[in-house]
């Protein structure tokens, strides 16, 4: 795990900047909606524009996530093995969590 | 060989905590709040695609006076998350190191993750 931490270092460094612009561009943008109603939230995310960026808030969300969780296991899981199931688990979970993420976005936007 | 006259070192509970260790532990908190909330964010969001009485029902449950808490907490932490991680960049490229900047930066995330929880509350 150590011989990756450069790399664990700038992904989560690149991930936090892509969220600190595409996160700050959701919250202004739930917040501009004229009503949280059915209709005026998928009008908002069937915006092609909107959609990519909602597709790239979900994978950046879920990456990022990960990262962070993976230093929470590390950091206080000492058991080995039950650090290794632990880390397994959050990237498996993490990953199920993007692609339904991504999916759903996809499916409000470009679904029949 | 055990001296109990000593003086113990102090204990994290009688500790007044610098504002630099409060950040740092909110910091952690919230990230962890935060991937638990991308669970309801996503279950949001199938609701949205499913339409109906399933958006009915998920709005409900968010509006409900413990999804309306939970929901103020979650924006704290996103923003609170987000300021933080903004210092954490500063960071990173070396500036902001000396302790009274440490602590000015604290502060500013505290208050920005205070006001921008309030103004989007207000808009939203």
């Amino acid at each position: 795990m150590s011989s990756s931490a450069t790399g664990h270092f700038i992904a989560q460094r690149a991930s936090a900047l892509v969220l600190v612009a595409l996160g700050l561009w959701f919250a202004w943008s739930v917040s501009s909606l004229d009503s949280l109603s059915h209709e005026s939230v998928v009008a908002f995310m069937t915006v092609p524009f909107n959609n990519i960026l909602l597709l790239l808030l979900s994978a950046a969300l879920a990456y990022h996530s990960y990262l962070g969780v993976q230093v929470v296991i590390e950091d206080y899981v000492h058991a080995p093995r039950l650090c290794w199931f632990a880390l397994v688990l959050s990237r498996a979970a993490h990953l199920a969590i993007g692609l339904l993420m991504a999916y759903t976005v996809y499916d409000i936007g470009f679904g029949a | 060989m055990s001296n109990t006259e000593r003086p113990l070192s102090p204990h994290l509970s009688i500790y007044r905590w610098p504002i630099t260790m409060l950040l740092s532990t909110l910091h952690r908190l919230t990230g962890l709040a935060l991937s638990i909330g991308l669970l309801v964010f996503t279950w949001w969001l199938m609701a949205t695609a499913a339409g109906g009485s399933d958006y009915e029902t998920a709005m409900a449950v968010l509006c409900s006076a413990v999804g309306r808490l939970l929901l103020l907490g979650w924006s704290f932490a996103f923003f609170l998350h987000l300021g933080n991680g903004v210092r954490h960049l500063f960071w990173d490229v070396g500036h902001g190191f000396e302790k009274s900047q440490a602590n000015a930066s604290a502060w500013f995330v505290l208050i920005f993750a205070v006001i921008a929880t309030a103004v989007f509350w207000v808009l939203l």
